[in-house]
This record gives C-alpha cells, structure tokens and sequence, in this order.
C-alpha cells in the first residue's frame, strides 16, 4: 500500500538531525570551507546523533537495524545543513557499511564494534580512481591472490581522511568483479599523498591520494559479499545528500526572492523567477521520490534496486546541479559572493557527478 | 512508514485493463486516429460492460467506506494503463470523468446520487466539464457565461458559448449524460460570481455546435456548446443553496477543488502516454541491436543510452508524483501544490520522452506505420488541458511562495 510518510521514528530523527544541521551545521559551513577544516567537535556532536550507530545490530555495537530509507532521510537531513560536514560525519560509515553488508560474521564482529561504539575516529574508504572514465563496476585498481595473500595495486583520489585514517576498505578489481578489502594503517605499500588534496568544492574536507604500491593483504581482510548493494547503497546516499543540497538553496533563493525589491515589487513576484522557483521545487520532490524508491527497494531486496539507486543518483544530480545554479541566478550577482552560501552549493552541485563513493546510508 | 508497494486491489484491477489495452486499443488505435470522429463503440461497450460486471459503475471513485481509501490512487493507476493502451481512445471512456469529478468535488450526497446514478445503467454515458471560453481559457475568472435566478419558475437561465469541450459530444448527444457548466451568477463580481450548473442531455437551449479538428486525441470529441435560454431546475447547482448566496469565492474555490482531484488524473494520462513510448522505443532498439547498459557511468555510454536512461528517470519520477498527489486526496490532506506540481512534471515529461523518441527513431519515427508520431502527437495535449503547464507553474510558485494570486499574477 502506498504511502510516503515517514514512521514516527523517522520523524523523530528527521527532526533530530534538522535541528543539529540549521542550528549547528550550516551556521560553521562557510569558515569551515574558507578555512578548510571542520571543527572536530562539530563532528563529534553531529557523530553523537549516532545516525551510523542506530543502523548497526547490537551484535556489533550498534543500537538498531539498517534502513536504506531511514538512511536517505537523515542523509537529506545532514546535507540540508552544510555537505561537507554531513560527509565527514558519517566518513566511518564508508568502512562500517560496507563490512556489515559485504563482510562476513567474523570481519563483522572483529571490525565494527571499534568503529561505532567509540567517539568519532577516522574510518574511511577509498573507491574513486583519477580518471575521466572511472566506473565502479570496471575498477583499474587491481587485486592479485598470490599465496595466502592478495596484492593490491592501483591509484585512488577524493579518500576523505585517509591521513589519519585508522583502517580502509579499498576497492579493486579481483577476478574481474569489484571487492572490497580491509587495509589497516601503515600497511606496507600503503601511500597516502603527503599534500591534501585541492578541489573546486568541499574544502573544508581533508582528502588524500591514495597510492597502492603492492600492498598485501591478507585472505581474511577480502569482503566477499557482491559489491552491488554496497555501490547501490553509495547512490541513493549521494542522491539524498543532492537533494538536501538543493533543498537549501532552493529555500534561501527563494526566501531572498521574497526580501529583495524590484522595479516596485518584490523580486519573487516576476513570473521569470517564480517559474524557476516552481520548477526547482518540482525539481527536487522529483527526485526525493526517485531516491525514496530506490531506498525503498534496496530495504526490500527487490532485485531491480541497484538499477534504480543508479537512475535515482543520476536524476539527482543533475537536479542538483540546475537547482543550485539557477540559485546562484536568483540572487544575481549577490550570488556570485562568498558571502552567500549559494556559490558554495553550486561547486557543491557540480561534484555531486563524481561524489558516488563519498558516502553510503 | 513509506511503501512504494502497488496495493493488491490496485494491481489486480492492472492485469484486467492490461488485456483490454493489449487487444482492444492498441489494434484500432491507428485507426480511429484516422477516422476523426468515429466512435470506438466496442471498446466502449466492452468498458461499460466490465465495470457493471465488477459491481462498478463510474470510474469517479467511490465513497468513503470503512478502512484505508485509495480510490484516487487506484483511479490514477487505471487510467494511467489505459492510457498505456490508447490516450485518445482512454477519453472516451464511459463513466463518468471530468463533470463527474466536479460533481463528487462539490455537490451534495442528494446530487451526487441524482447525477451519478445513470453511469450504472444499461446503456453507457459520458459526462463533460465545460469551462473554457472564446475568451477566458486559463484565466477562468473571465467567464461570461450567465446563470439568471428565475424565483417563479424556480429554474436557473444560462447563456453562453463553451468551448473545447472534451466529449461533450458524448455526453449531450451520443449518450443521455450531462455536463458540468461553469457560469457566473454576477458578471461584475468575478471569481465570486462563478458556480457550477448540471445541465443534462435533452435540455432544451442546450446545443454541440461545432466539433473540433485537432493534432491529436482524434479518438476523442473537442466541441463547442451553445447555451441560449437554456433553463435547468434550481437544484441542478452544484452544492449546498447557501452558496448562491455567498459572496465568497465559493464557487471558484469549487473549480479549484476540482482541479486538485483531476490534474493528478490529467497527469496519469501523460505517464501512461509517456510510458507506452519508452517501452515501444526500447523494443525498437532492442530489435536493431541497441540496449541500454545501466549502471555505466555517463562518460562511457553512447547518446541514445543517454537519453533513454534520462527518459527513465523523467518517467519514473513524474509518475510517483502523480502517486503521491492522489495519495494525498484519499488520505485527505491538502493537495493544491502537490496535485499541480506532478501535473508540471507529467506535461513536460510526455512532451519531453516523445518528442525524443520520434527523433531517435529518425524516419520510422516520423512514420505513421508506427504509433510513435501518434503519440507525439496525443502527448501535446497533456500539457494544455486541465491547466497548461504554464497555469500550473504559477500555482506552484503561489504555493512555495506563499502568494495570493493578486501578489503573483
């Protein structure tokens, strides 16, 4: 039966999570980004509305039970407030996941509970490869079994605290089929650029080069489990964080619209404007239905879901993107400003194309 | 708790409509789209016979009745697979449509019966909304059709011309139904003149004067009616008396209310359409060697690809906002913004995915051997009637803005 009301428990933590992304994230997003660091105790309080610990079983430290739908709620949530601090908040849900969903009992119960039943510590994954043509499913990271053990080799970028990282999942190519592998701090062979990385967007974001010089691992540390939920479950993330993304900016352009006087009358009440608000909105309810679906299926098993994750974070970003630009467009060349949040949206808006890997609900 | 699962009762009502689409639509559907005029009788009687063997009569949804509603819901998922089969042939469906849903919008349970009970005849009938003007078309406030108050006679007098009427032919002349006038009882008064006014087939003054030739929809009557002296009983407005009176927008706000319930409905019909298309598109394709990789990135796959995936998603979307308008009118909340926000999307959508599709297939999609030109043709009316997408925007802005419309004109 139909129905797109979240449960009251939903609701409840839809609400938790606003609160803490209006009154905590979005007032320390644009020092954060000039500044290029995230207040550690922002992370802390934001990791303390255990969003990640609520979505693991007890057996493995958490409190509660996976969701995909729970998870794009919160994600849209967190990404309203400002994305760079949402990403690093759940950075240790980029290795947590993919262990609980990929990983065997064993690498469920040595590796979780570290992760989620301590204070926020950097846990991250390292997927995205510096090339033009990079696909999940078609990695150029390679992984060789030779003796017990497997050989990793292959290069990576946009791994978001991989400096001070305590372990990584890194995804290479085994037998032709992407698999995740547990490589822990200082492994040898394991490279982390010594510079942080430099992008258009996401600044306040610490993110590293990766280099894999024939980093053995050992056979315990492969997550056997198929890579298509997790690559699923990374897409309708990225799609919720778009539409939390574009939601903001939809709202301030069109709270800005409402404010600023024009030939007499508010800006707002142009029909120009007011069409490109209409469509914005129609825009983003679009796509929260996409990725609500697609959670939904994921949450079910259905065996279309990862098909659907995929056009679900395809749709949302380029929603984002025209969202976000045409913010920037309403407030004019006040938009233009850093002094405004909506240029920092609009970078924002762009990575979203290549920003698949960076979170997993 | 959010559940994208089709409801059983909706889904077994799918597979029945999915039989008459495959083998009662789809074969003649080329060729009522050249015969303009011609009535599709059997599909017609066919439909009129199966809704009396379901225990159905109209395809207005029911009363409220014990546990969840989701007459709406099942509403918009049988037109949208009618649609699927024909979008033109869909509108001449017998039952009870657009005046019907005026009627369940703003009349009362005496006139609901009074007026709905024939669609459960023996014969069928077609119903009618008559809105539009020479000179009023989205900006309904401008109508100039008059409804006089004749005490003695206790009988309203209408005078007028509508236009665009969709099956009002049906509905005055092939069947005994009604239409569903929309007249104003103070010309000077505006939106607050406006009242809804039955006028049942037979009424004397009441005349279809011209029928339409169109681009698409051929399957289905556009005509125009004359209102001269036309009296009708002083019950035949729609809702309680004291609206008569009122010198609010009552009126207006009915038209309003009706729109809430049919955009959604209107909108069905584009994704029916739209999906039709994508799914015949994809078979072409598939039949010359082309499928779509999903789950490629986008740098790697090829134009078409491309453009069939975007047309997926577009689809998908626009569709579980269609869902979640008519959700919303089952389960009673308001949904002024949400109804024409998936009227929006639908519109551009259709248009969007067929003109497209027509591209792609270049000559065989220009080719009136297949239905894709057809339907390039039938979507365009999506984005017209019911409010044209541009009607529809400034609804959503007035929403989102939170403007009356003399703040957002």
């Amino acid at each position: 039966m139909y129905s797109f009301e979240p449960s009251e428990e939903q609701k409840m933590l839809i609400d938790t999570v606003s609160r803490f992304a209006t009154s905590d994230l979005r007032p320390a997003a644009h020092d954060a980004e000039e500044n290029k660091e995230l207040p550690r105790k922002l992370i802390s309080k934001g990791w303390e509305l255990g969003v990640l610990q609520a979505s693991i079983p007890e057996a493995y430290g958490g409190f509660g039970e996976r969701s995909a739908v729970t998870g794009v709620l919160a994600a849209e949530a967190m990404a309203y407030g400002d994305l760079a601090g949402a990403l690093a908040i759940g950075t240790p849900g980029l290795f947590a996941l993919p262990v609980l969903l990929a990983g065997s009992e064993e690498q469920k119960k040595q590796y979780l509970p570290p992760v989620i039943e301590a204070y926020w510590r950097a846990y991250t994954a390292a997927l995205i490869e510096p090339s033009f043509d990079f696909d999940p499913n078609d990695l150029k990271t390679t992984a060789e079994a030779r003796g017990g053990e497997y050989i990793l080799k292959g290069e990576k970028t946009l791994v978001p605290f991989a400096d001070q990282a305590e372990a990584m999942i890194v995804f290479a190519k085994l037998d032709g089929a992407t698999k995740g592998f547990i490589v822990l701090k200082g492994a040898a062979g394991l490279k982390v650029g010594a510079e942080r990385e430099k992008f258009m967007g996401l600044n306040a974001l610490p993110f590293f080069k990766v280099t894999l010089d024939g980093v053995k691992v050992p056979k315990a540390n492969l997550l056997e489990g198929d890579f298509t939920p997790v690559l699923a479950a990374m897409r309708v993330s990225i799609a919720a964080m778009a539409i939390g993304v574009a939601r903001a900016a939809f709202e301030y352009s069109r709270d800005y619209a409402k404010e600023r006087e024009v030939f007499g009358v508010k800006v707002a009440q142009k029909q120009a404007i007011a069409f490109m608000l209409a469509e914005m909105a129609t825009e983003i309810e679009s796509m929260r239905m996409l990725a609500w679906e697609a959670a939904w299926m994921i949450d079910k098993g259905h065996a279309e879901a990862g098909k659907q994750a995929y056009l679900a974070a395809i749709g949302a970003m380029d929603m984002a993107m025209m969202v976000t630009d045409r913010a920037v467009q309403i407030l004019g060349g006040h938009g233009y400003i850093r002094e405004h949040p909506v240029e920092l949206w609009m970078r924002n808006g762009r990575g979203f194309a290549m920003f698949t890997g960076l979170a997993i609900v | 708790m959010i559940d994208f699962e089709t409801p059983e009762k909706i889904s077994g009502v799918l597979t029945v409509i999915n039989t008459v689409a495959v083998n009662m639509m789809r074969p003649v559907a080329r060729y009522f789209d050249e015969h303009e005029h011609e009535i599709p009788w059997d599909y017609i009687n066919f439909m009129h016979t199966a809704a009396r063997a379901m225990g159905g009569s109209s395809m207005a949804p029911s009363e409220k009745k014990e546990g969840p509603r989701f007459g709406y819901q099942r509403l918009a998922s049988m037109i949208e697979m009618l649609s699927w089969g024909d979008a033109a042939m869909y509108l001449d469906t017998p039952g009870g449509m657009l005046g019907s849903a005026a009627v369940t919008a703003t009349g009362s349970p005496e006139q609901r019966e009074r007026f709905l009970a024939r669609f459960r005849g023996e014969t069928p009938v077609f119903d009618a909304m008559c809105m539009t003007e020479a000179g009023a078309g989205s900006d309904t406030s401008a109508i100039r059709t008059t409804a006089v108050l004749d005490k003695d006679e206790s009988q309203w007098i209408l005078n007028g011309e509508k236009i665009f009427v969709t099956a009002g032919h049906k509905a005055l002349v092939d069947s005994k139904g009604f239409i569903v006038v929309w007249a104003t009882i103070d010309p000077k008064a505006g939106r607050a003149g406006m009242r809804p006014f039955v006028v049942e087939a037979g009424t004397p003054g009441c005349q279809v004067t011209k029928m339409e030739h169109k681009l698409g929809i051929r399957a289905s009557d556009t005509v125009s009616i004359v209102l001269q002296d036309c009296r009708i009983p002083f019950e035949n407005i729609l809702g309680s008396p004291e609206i008569v009176q009122a010198k609010e927008t009552a009126g207006f706000k009915g038209a309003m209310a009706t729109f809430d319930a049919t955009r959604p409905l209107v909108a069905a019909q584009a994704i029916g359409l739209a999906r039709a298309t994508l799914e015949l598109l994809k078979e072409m394709l598939a039949e010359r060697g082309v499928t779509i990789r999903y789950g490629v990135p986008r740098q790697k796959l090829t134009t078409i690809e491309k453009d069939v995936i975007d047309m997926d998603i577009m689809l998908r979307s626009a569709w579980w906002l269609v869902v979640k308008a008519v959700w919303m009118m089952d389960n009673g909340k308001p949904n002024a913004l949400e109804s024409s926000m998936s009227k929006v999307r639908a519109g551009d959508v259709v248009n969007k995915i067929t003109q497209k599709a027509v591209e792609i297939m270049g000559p065989l999609g220009y080719s009136r051997e297949y239905l894709l030109e057809k339907w390039f043709r039938d979507a365009k009316i999506s984005d017209i009637y019911e409010g044209t997408g541009q009607i529809n925007r400034l609804v959503v802005a007035r929403q989102i803005l939170g403007y009356r419309s003399s703040e957002l004109r």
